[in-house]
């Protein structure tokens, strides 16, 4: 039972107990019950706890419902941990062979080999020996898929909340904002905002009414690591929203959630009433005289609202149409307050610097973005799933080494990077160190990280329609140069891939992008035609193929 | 035109719920009202309109303006197929046109026997399986036109 920490001492208390069930001598089976559902891990699941029952091995096992391990190219996946030797890692698991990972992989120890991973054809059963896992660098995502995300105990065993402590006891809310300031973290939505400097903004605003948003209206086709956060580690973007709201002075925060993220709702929905079970939020938390509470908003199918302003307009109730800025919602926001709106990856880096400190952090990462980037590698490669890295790695590095290369025989031919708002890398840049402005220089945006690799299948001038059509079918029909710049070069587009266009089409798109780019009322008319442009930067043969 | 046959006890009760805060809560209440009735029918919205004081203009703005929201009647259940880019790309267009010629139906319509609705959607962010589509609140991944219609199959009974 859940009880309330009235003091920091409690808070520590309650880890240090959990420290002795972290030493148990049983083997740990973690089950991916997230994005794996949809390849029948449920099943597997309660097929494990079905065995474990009637074979009495509750004193052996302990089965673990855990969030997405990463390896999504080989749902359902599951981990075994036994007490002193390395971790077993197990993809297409089916519930017919549960009875056999009981009886030789947990009892004996020994390795199934038809269940992992297989490189070259080598059998890789040990997860840290896997490329996928051994280069990555894990911040964010560092509970993800190890602890129970519905127990909030797993996650103060793993010094959870302790950065939160740390900021409520040991510093003041500018000392907070310095912190953030100097580790260099920018906003993990698409803009790249210094999130350090946006806290200040609002901090400094007048009025004593301040709120928190934190912006998990995932949109961008191709990107899901905001969804696979809140689904595996919702308590470190609760986590990161407490520090948030200590350091500007708010008591009210909202999380604005996609309604197609049932299992995310879920998870976090149980997450806040532990939290506040446990006085971590609401009134008086931890005995320090600081309140905050949080509320969640659904989205209801609005790409659009992912812009700050729309979705604030969406939070009071309104349609979810952008405003011009200023006022920027720093000071003047939902209902008119001082907002400060944040990205649940952002959020979830955030108890991170505040443990480790700003100058490790630093550490990771170019002098144009610091710490990790998660990225969500999908499309024609072998190892789709999520991945997290330092900044400044590669493309070749997430999609050769770690994502395993193209599948089948036809080769690379571009990296969408950052949907709708990106554009496509092509093979000349796959050494590109990746960050912020790199990404940009080559005509994509880092964008929330949707990685979507295409082999040389892929037609190109079909994406940028695609991403056309997307993005005027999203538009919220405010401002004109989006709402009919995006008609008219999707026309132009479509009548290409036709087979009907003619030379004037390419100078028309062109104009057109330029137009719509430079004013449109926000980021998505300003940054929609990114792919169209792009393609036609390096991928201008294909257009002319099919103009001819 | 008037839709006489339909109970506002739930509406009501619904509305009740977010007494502290109409204005804000507009789009929780045609949700829930929505998950109530599996669309918004006319006398819904005025009864909402009525107990809220929100203008019923303001509401329709809203109700049209986000594609969670329906003034039609829905299937019982809702299929969404992904439209993401890795859906895309990996061939999620053939896997609709089965969808579509198994239920005969097309995008956004009901079946005849108010079974199913079709529907696509951006994205459900679990391209790392594509294609993909979501039947009410479960996923389906890595579909090919032989394994959907099964799925679709299993649903009818």
């Amino acid at each position: 039972m859940l009880k309330r920490l009235k003091s920091h001492d409690d808070l520590i208390a309650m880890r240090k107990s959990g420290d002795k069930k972290l030493k148990q001598d049983k083997v740990k089976a973690s089950i991916c019950m997230t994005g794996c559902r949809a390849l029948g891990a449920q099943e597997v699941y309660e097929e494990f706890g079905k065995q474990v029952k009637k074979q009495k091995l509750q004193d052996k096992v302990e089965v673990v419902e855990t969030g997405c391990q990463g390896l999504c190219a080989r749902a359902p996946v599951m981990t075994i941990d036994p007490p002193d030797a390395p971790s077993i890692f197990y993809g297409r698991v089916t519930v017919d062979i549960v009875p056999d990972i009981i009886s030789n992989t947990i009892l004996k120890g020994e390795v199934i080999n038809k269940l992992c991973y297989a490189s070259a054809g080598k059998k890789i059963p040990y997860l840290n020996d896997i490329p996928f896992y051994s280069r990555q660098n894990k911040i964010v995502l560092r509970n993800c898929g190890i602890i129970d995300p519905n127990s909030i105990e797993q996650y103060i065993e793993k010094k959870g909340y302790d950065a939160f402590a740390k900021a409520l006891f040991e510093y003041d809310p500018e000392q907070i904002i310095r912190e953030i300031t100097k580790s260099g973290i920018r906003g993990r939505g698409g803009a790249g905002f210094p999130t350090g400097l946006k806290w200040g903004f609002c901090r400094k605003a007048k009025g004593d009414t301040k709120y928190l948003i934190c912006n998990a209206d995932e949109g961008d086709p191709g990107a899901f690591m905001d969804r696979a956060i809140l689904e595996g580690d919702p308590h470190a973007v609760i986590e990161g929203m407490l520090i948030a709201a200590r350091a500007i002075g708010s008591e009210k925060g909202f999380v604005y959630v996609r309604a197609e993220y049932p299992i995310a709702v879920s998870h976090l929905r149980n997450a806040i009433a532990q939290a506040r079970k446990l006085n971590l939020l609401g009134n008086n938390i931890l005995g320090s005289g600081f309140n905050f509470d949080l509320e969640i908003k659904m989205g209801a199918g609005a790409f659009v609202c992912g812009e700050e302003t729309a979705l604030i307009a969406s939070i009071e109730g309104k349609r979810g149409m952008p405003r011009p800025r200023p006022p920027f919602p720093a000071n003047s926001g939902l209902w008119n307050k001082p907002t400060n709106i944040n990205n649940v990856e952002t959020l979830a880096n955030i108890p991170v610097i505040i443990a480790e400190g700003a100058d490790w952090y630093k550490q990771l990462g170019t002098k144009n973005g610091s710490g990790t980037k998660i990225f969500a590698l999908a499309g024609k490669v072998k190892n789709t799933g999520l991945v997290e890295v330092p900044m400044g790695t590669t493309l070749r590095e997430i999609i050769f080494d770690i994502g395993g290369g193209i599948p089948g025989r036809r080769g690379f031919k571009a990296a969408q990077m950052g949907g709708p708002s990106g554009g496509c890398v092509p093979e000349e840049h796959l050494d590109l160190p990746i960050d912020y402005e790199s990404v940009k220089e080559v005509g994509a945006i880092m964008g929330s990280g949707g990685l979507i690799v295409m082999d040389n299948d892929t037609s190109m001038v079909d994406i940028s329609r695609y991403f056309m059509e997307f993005v005027q079918e999203e538009s919220c029909g405010k401002c004109v140069p989006c709402r009919v710049g995006t008609r008219k070069m999707l026309d132009i587009l479509t009548r290409i891939t036709k087979g009907e266009g003619c030379k004037e089409d390419i100078e028309d798109l062109k104009e057109m992008a330029y137009v719509t780019q430079t004013a449109s009322l926000c980021g998505l008319g300003q940054t929609a035609p990114n792919p169209v442009l792009s393609t036609i930067r390096y991928f201008m043969n294909e257009y002319e193929a099919l103009i001819k | 035109m008037k839709d006489k046959a339909i109970e506002l006890a739930p509406v009501d009760k619904i509305v009740a719920g977010y007494s502290h805060d109409y204005d804000s809560n507009l789009i929780a209440i045609l949700q829930e009202s929505q998950d109530e009735y599996g669309y918004l029918p006319k006398s819904v919205l005025k009864e909402i309109s009525r107990l809220t004081d929100v203008p019923l203009t303001r509401i329709f703005g809203v109700v049209t303006f986000y594609s969670q929201f329906t003034l039609i009647p829905r299937g019982k259940h809702s299929i969404k197929i992904c439209n993401g880019t890795a859906c895309h790309v990996r061939g999620v267009d053939e896997v609709k046109d089965r969808v579509k010629e198994y239920l005969n139906v097309t995008e956004g319509q009901t079946t005849a026997d108010y079974q199913f609705t079709l529907e696509t959607v951006a994205c459900i962010g679990t391209c790392f399986l594509a294609p993909v589509m979501m039947v009410d609140d479960r996923y389906f991944g890595k579909l090919t036109t032989d394994t959907v219609a099964d799925i679709v199959k299993e649903y009818s009974n």
